[in-house]
């Protein structure tokens, strides 16, 4: 059985300070990220008055600085526990923070001083089509900052890649395909080094697939005659933006396969169900992505077929093997619950929970009355507020364990308990919303859609202040010197 | 019961069903029982639930695309009744001319400008169907109006400042003396 802190895990001074740097920006920036969504939720009950222009821009900085953020944070999970099995370098994971940091000031730049509202989809040619509302310089500044940001994700990626390659030969040994049809399986081949390979290699496509789209808008913003076809660029866009968010989940995930095996004593192995799960997984993210663009009825019949099928095949994978597993290392194991254990089966539920309005809405026939109302962000904001950020806090939890000061609280466990009846009430609303056809990304509602906007703003004010409590627990844990008891640890 | 009712309907078993799941097994977390046993019995128990899932899987993938839900974009002509639809920032421009309940309309939907969504609401403000308008495409959807009213058309599609207000009614008439 593993113990909670093995010596494999213990962080130098240098790599405590990076990881406490991703860790301490990114709960900041969520609390930011958050409090703009809690903004447009009190503007769409008219609670508040702000002009649609700021509402836009508010909105473009929310969706590109969370799905940034959780990238960031998440590549610091995938950070801690794979330099257990491949040498990673620290200077190339403290320059993607470089990297991004810059990026997201780009971006908040671009947003609120050169007042770009193009969305975090930036779907050509709105960018450059502002109506006299932003600048091209600024559509280009938030342009640059996600280039910014690529390019630090790509070289962490990069030297992941070279580190697994070097341990275990190819990226296809590292994600056990050898073992797919048969031969008996290495039990300690680690899930982290299966999962970290897969994220290597969708996200980097991914990320190559951005920077295509991206350097072209860059030269169309300034050379007109160089003009592009929105249907390509859209489907350029929405690859890279479904592989990034996926991969995010992916990243995080990695947390839960190491941790919640400690809290609940069991191992919890590879086995050939897990690996095909996420050799299938490599394919059906980067292949599931024309499910974004069913509306778009120009498409290839065929890409709308596998947009369709990826996605429902996508949740097997989920369900069948990361939920399950999850749910059999924690049934009759003796489990005691502490927080980043509650965390992270929270974070399996909200994840397996999420995914089925997101594979209903994957359904062209669903997709067609559901398709950008505000069915679409009930989902995502299902498995990334209830899944994927209870995976973070789980890791962050545990942390600081072995530091802070009674990290299982009675008021930590009652900001849980705030956290997820606030949670399932944001994101309900949104679901509600979308059931009686809302659009979504409107600065304004009419009356009558009003009545979801409120409750989902109650309940968006009840995650604001869970996530203060836990923002404010964790950070004072990642900055308190650990006890003396524990120092033969760090190296 | 609208398609939309059906959808929250089978979201709100499927997510109570996780829901309940998790549940049971929360609350037998703490109980103790050997690894190898439950490992043994869940692996047993998931070969069903994978097949389980995999047939409802090919069900549905049956059932929702035969026939192909979304008309086929190279043919002629597909319904008596052709309105054309450009999207403009921050308007709709719908060609003129009643259109008539019962019999299908083909909307040859386009953009002058940017990415639109044209979404197509019935008088309760319920949604009906939608497509995509984009610079430089016509996306041609077919609906057929089963009651003369007036309907609304929202964007759908974030395409700017007043990407909220970008709406205009048209009415759907009768056939005889107002019924389709």
């Amino acid at each position: 059985m593993t113990a909670l802190y093995p010596d494999t895990e213990a962080l130098t001074a240098r790599e405590r300070g990076a990881l406490n740097l991703y860790l301490l920006s990114a709960l900041g920036l969520f609390i930011l990220l958050m409090a703009f969504g809690l903004t447009m939720r009190l503007a769409q009950s008219a609670w508040i008055a702000i002009a649609p222009n700021v509402f836009y821009q508010i909105m473009t900085a929310h969706g590109a600085g969370m799905v940034g953020t959780v990238g960031l944070a998440s590549s610091a999970v995938m950070w801690f526990f794979l330099r257990k099995y491949v040498r990673l370098s620290l200077p190339i994971f403290v320059a993607n923070y470089v990297f991004f940091m810059s990026g997201a000031a780009l971006l908040l730049a671009a947003t609120f001083i050169g007042k770009f509202g193009g969305a975090w989809t930036f779907l050509y040619p709105l960018p450059v089509h502002s109506m006299g509302l932003w600048s091209i310089n600024a559509a280009a500044v938030f342009m640059l900052g996600y280039l910014l940001i690529g390019v630090g994700f790509l070289l962490f990626y990069l030297d992941a890649m070279f580190a697994i390659i070097r341990v275990y030969g190819n990226l296809g040994r590292a994600l056990g395909l050898q073992w797919l049809f048969g031969g008996t399986i290495d039990k300690a081949h680690p899930g982290t080094v299966v999962a970290s390979t897969m994220v290597i290699v969708v996200n980097s496509l991914g990320i190559l697939g951005g920077a295509v789209v991206l350097v072209m808008s860059l030269i169309n913003a300034y050379a007109s005659d160089f003009v592009l076809d929105a249907l390509f660029t859209k489907n350029l866009i929405y690859f890279f933006g479904h592989v990034f968010v996926n991969s995010s989940i992916y990243m995080a995930v990695i947390g839960v396969y190491e941790l919640l095996p400690r809290y609940t004593g069991r191992p919890w192995s590879v086995s050939r169900p897990f690996l095909w799960a996420w050799a299938a997984n490599t394919v059906l993210v980067l292949i599931v992505f024309p499910h974004h663009l069913l509306m778009d009825f120009a498409m290839p019949r065929w890409a709308m077929v596998i947009g369709q099928i990826a996605s429902h095949a996508e949740g097997l994978p989920v369900f069948a093997v990361v939920a399950y597993g999850a749910l059999t290392n924690i049934y009759r194991s003796g489990l005691g619950w502490r927080m980043p254990a509650m965390l992270a089966v929270l974070a399996m539920f909200g994840w397996a929970a999420g995914i089925v309005p997101a594979v209903i809405d994957g359904t062209i026939s669903v997709n067609r009355v559901m398709h950008n109302t505000l069915w679409v962000p009930g989902h995502f904001h299902f498995y990334l507020l209830l899944g994927v950020l209870p995976m973070l806090l789980a890791f962050m939890y545990h942390l600081i364990g072995e530091r802070a000061d009674s990290p299982d609280s009675g008021r930590d466990r009652l900001g849980l308990a705030v956290y997820l009846l606030g949670g399932l009430t944001f994101v309900f609303m949104f679901l509600a919303g979308g059931h009686a056809s809302v659009p979504r990304r409107y600065a304004v509602h009419v009356p009558e859609w009003m009545p979801y906007d409120q409750v989902a703003a109650i309940g968006a004010v009840l995650v604001v202040t869970a996530m203060l409590l836990f923002a404010t627990r964790i950070s004072r844990g990642l900055l308190k010197a650990l006890p003396e008891s524990h120092r033969s640890l760090n190296r | 019961m609208t398609l939309q009712d059906k959808v929250w309907f089978i979201t709100l078993v499927g997510i109570g069903g996780v829901a309940l799941i998790f549940l049971y097994v929360i609350g037998q977390a703490g109980r103790s029982a050997e690894a190898v046993r439950i490992q043994r019995r869940a692996d047993a128990v998931r070969r069903w639930f994978f097949l389980a899932l995999l047939a409802l899987g090919v069900g549905v993938t049956a059932a929702t695309l035969a026939p192909f839900p979304i008309p086929n974009q190279h043919t002629a002509k597909q319904a008596p009744q052709v309105v054309k639809v450009v999207g403009h920032q921050w308007a709709w421009q719908l060609s003129s001319g009643p259109i008539k309940a019962g019999v299908p309309v083909e909307f040859q939907v386009t953009s002058a400008d940017v990415n639109h969504g044209f979404g197509i609401y019935d008088g309760s403000g319920r949604l009906l169907a939608q497509t995509q308008a984009m610079p430089g495409i016509t996306n041609r959807l077919v609906h057929t109006f089963t009651q003369p009213g007036k309907y609304r058309v929202l964007c759908l599609e974030y395409c700017g400042m007043i990407h909220h207000g970008m709406r205009v009614e048209f009415d759907v008439v009768g056939t005889m003396g107002g019924q389709p």
